[in-house]
């Protein structure tokens, strides 16, 4: 608004000022030198430029050097320096603001000699009026300019929310069950957010996968020992010989036990699998997660502890990971140590190549030709009635698979067999 | 009222004075209100419109004074820069003073639907406003100048007057424009509006043409037979007093007429502006173009040549434009190189 007031004034100013100073080189060329006075036969055609602004009033002097008025209104401001031959200023005259231009001429004339000032004036009605004009049109012009602009925004948003409204209707109708990636054509804007959807609807179909293996997984687990138990209680509620009752009941607590053991060991697989994608890694010490599974099996079994050794290095072994994951790996790993093979079992962890947690025993160990597929999600068909047996090592390779590391064997010496769990250095191995 | 105007019209033009007063409207203090117009007009002209205007604002009691233009002029600028109370409303044939006065800061703007009928050159910064259409004419004997020697234009003129020694030697006469504002805006006009100025003055000067003051003086010696004819004189006193003399005929020039306005002005420091402004509406309404047209101050240039009308194709009419473009002529180094230029040309003009 100030902007097109200013450019208006401006333009106008600039206009008019010219008119001004047409005017007054009009007059200062009628200036003559007559008995050694210089006088002034005002030409007409100088106050038709200036009556072009037709309702404005009109000053003019003509005035020596020295100040002297030849003609004209005397009380006409001059300019306060005599230098420039034209000079534009504002002033006032009759209480009304004037802008006026002044023109000076070098007169040499026989009996004459000297510099003759010419200053015309005019009220500012027309040149305002212009201004105005001037800044109302750019204003509109503005106006319409900006009008367009918002029109060509909404325009481009409408049509750049395209694809997010798209992207919303696919997904509007996709089955509850559906988690396959989204393969909608998108600008290179929308694509990354595509890309965001995408990564975490494969996340939660990793884990809704995850969930249904474990289910299937304890389903089949659980209903053979069940159904054992079932058979025993129906074998004790018709036995009258209460030795037998004696040794069904014995039996049934054995069953019991290797039950609760299954029930914790998918428990605390489900809990890896969970927490592989929920919980926020930190940075951490393997010695400490050693220390702490041994604790924990000194409490839980205190006669597999006493022939548990740990072997530890000098120096921290950084990694990052999650703590509890860790720990519950690391007692699996001891546990299906003390359970298959035979003690003692030692917790050894090393540094270099890479952070490794390994549990040696003296036992034979895993035959060779089955190591790469052992401790996968544990074979359907085998190895059940074995209390959770296979499952131990499957919650130390989903462990090692969360982060990033592996599950090894090896016979580290003749008589002994080592399981251990790799994982990438830390970010604070190097320190 | 008739008898006293003629005992002040028969004064000269030089006394500097008021040189009528005309009453209107009810006593001054019976009236509410009381107004006071300065004009150059004389009273007769301008009686039917003063009185119309009083008819319809009874309320009004107007007091008419006449003055010469340059008396208003000084009486106006004097009121004007001492800031005392002026005539109500000013209104004068000098219309290049009128249009000073409104550049100097000394009128009252006033705008209204009636101002808005005036045609451009009759009105300027809806300050100055022309009231009457008065051209500018040449006046002749009728019994004494043969038909075939009327001039229509101001070729006829020269044409005339191209024999040295013919019968109108010293028998043409014109306003002494060093005395005469009028004749002085006339002879200006003149100067911007043809080449033929200059061969006009130069042929009054062989001629002897008479110059000399006012109108209604030079009118009577037209009539008289003293004169035979006269240049430049304002049509408005010719047909009027044409109307009632058949010895006087008017021409209006075909090669180009001016046309003056009659200027009002309300001054700032008028005590009256609401008299002021209903005036000026009401001698622009068509009640008040009638009353001018009944004093001859509007005369019409369609048809025949009447009492209030002269035979003149419209392109041939110059009117006086109001605008700054007035004030040239009123500059003093250019007015005295313009007496400077008539004097040197008609040396012969001899004043009485």
């Amino acid at each position: 608004m100030l902007a097109a007031l200013a450019y208006g004034r401006q333009a106008s100013d600039e206009a008019y000022d010219k008119l001004l100073a047409g005017a007054a080189f009009e007059i200062s060329r009628a200036i003559a030198v007559a008995d050694g006075k210089p006088f002034v036969d005002l030409p007409v055609a100088a106050f038709e430029i200036l009556a072009l602004a037709q309702d404005d009033r009109v000053f003019y002097r003509v005035m020596t050097e020295e100040g002297i008025t030849l003609t004209g209104y005397e009380t006409l401001p001059a300019p306060t320096s005599m230098g420039a031959t034209v000079a534009f200023y504002d002033g006032e005259i009759f209480a009304s603001k004037i802008r006026l231009a002044s023109v000076t001429r070098r007169m040499a004339e026989p009996g004459y000699s000297g510099n003759v000032r010419v200053i015309v004036a005019q009220t500012t009605g027309a040149r305002s009026a212009l201004a105005w004009n001037i800044a109302q049109k750019a204003l509109v012009l503005l106006l319409v300019s900006g009008g367009m602009l918002v029109v060509l925004a909404m325009v481009a948003v409408a049509s750049s929310l395209q694809p997010l409204r798209r992207i919303e209707r696919i997904l509007r109708r996709r089955e509850s069950v559906d988690l396959t990636p989204l393969e909608v054509a998108a600008p290179r804007e929308v694509e990354a957010m595509v890309g965001a959807i995408n990564h975490f609807m494969s996340r939660l179909a990793r884990r809704v996968d995850a969930m249904q293996n474990m289910i299937a997984d304890a389903t089949h687990q659980l209903r053979t020992p069940i159904a054992a138990l079932r058979a025993q209680a129906e074998l004790a509620s018709d036995e009258t010989d209460p030795e037998q009752l004696r040794q069904i009941i014995k039996r049934i607590h054995q069953r019991t036990r290797g039950l609760s053991r299954l029930a914790d060991q998918l428990l605390s697989r489900a809990l890896v699998i969970h927490r592989a994608d929920a919980v926020a890694r930190t940075r951490l010490d393997l010695r400490k997660i050693a220390i702490a599974a041994s604790e924990e099996i000194d409490h839980d079994d205190a006669e597999a502890a006493a022939h548990l050794r740990l072997d530890l290095p000098q120096d921290a072994v950084w990694i990052t990971g999650d703590t509890l994951t860790l720990v519950e790996a690391t007692k699996n790993l001891v546990t299906n140590a003390f359970k298959y093979g035979l003690p003692p079992v030692t917790l050894c962890v090393r540094g270099t190549p890479t952070p490794t947690l390994q549990a040696i025993d003296h036992g034979s160990g895993i035959p060779e030709a089955l190591w790469p597929e052992f401790g996968r999600r544990f074979a359907r068909g085998g190895r059940t009635d074995i209390d959770g047996a296979g499952l131990g090592l499957a919650i130390v390779r989903s462990v090692a698979e969360a982060h990033a590391g592996t599950l090894a064997f090896s016979r580290p010496a003749p008589g002994t067999f080592a399981v251990s769990l790799i994982l990438p250095p830390g970010k604070g191995a190097r320190e | 009222m008739i008898r006293l105007l003629f005992i002040f019209l028969l004064w000269p033009c030089a006394l500097q004075a008021q040189e009528a007063v005309a009453l209107y409207g009810p006593d001054r203090d019976a009236a509410s209100t009381y107004m006071v117009i300065e004009g150059s007009t004389d009273v007769t002209p301008f009686t039917p419109l003063l009185e119309a205007f009083a008819a319809q604002n009874p309320q009004f009691a107007i007091r008419y004074e006449q003055w010469s233009t340059n008396d208003i002029y000084t009486r106006a600028v004097a009121a004007c820069r001492e800031g005392r109370r002026s005539a109500d409303l000013v209104i004068s044939s000098s219309i290049d003073q009128q249009v000073k006065l409104a550049n100097d800061g000394c009128a009252r703007r006033y705008r209204s639907a009636v101002t808005d009928t005036l045609p451009e050159w009759a009105v300027w910064r809806n300050e100055v406003f022309g009231l009457t259409r008065e051209p500018a004419v040449i006046v002749y004997n009728r019994d004494k100048v043969p038909k075939p020697d009327v001039p229509h234009s101001r070729f006829d003129l020269f044409r005339l007057l191209r024999e040295p020694g013919n019968r109108y030697t010293g028998r043409v006469a014109t306003y002494d424009i060093e005395r005469s504002g009028l004749g002085y805006l006339f002879a200006f006009a003149d100067a911007q509006q043809a080449t033929t100025f200059g061969r006009l003055i130069e042929t009054f000067g062989r001629n002897h043409a008479v110059a000399t003051c006012c109108s209604a003086e030079i009118i009577d010696r037209v009539a008289s037979g003293e004169f035979l004819i006269a240049y430049n004189l304002l049509g408005s006193y010719a047909l009027l007093r044409a109307a009632e003399d058949n010895r006087i005929g008017v021409v209006a020039p075909t090669d180009y007429t001016l046309l003056l306005s009659r200027a009002a002005l309300i001054p700032k420091s008028s005590g009256n502006f609401d008299g002021a402004r209903r005036f000026i509406d009401f001698a622009l309404a068509p009640a008040g173009r009638a009353a001018l047209t009944e004093g001859h101050l509007i005369i019409e240039f369609s048809g025949e040549d009447g009492s209030n009308s002269l035979n003149l194709p419209a392109s041939s009419l110059r009117p006086i434009k109001f605008s700054p473009v007035l004030l040239v002529g009123l500059d003093a180094q250019k007015k005295s190189l313009f007496l400077e230029l008539w004097r040197s040309s008609v040396s012969q003009i001899r004043s009485p």
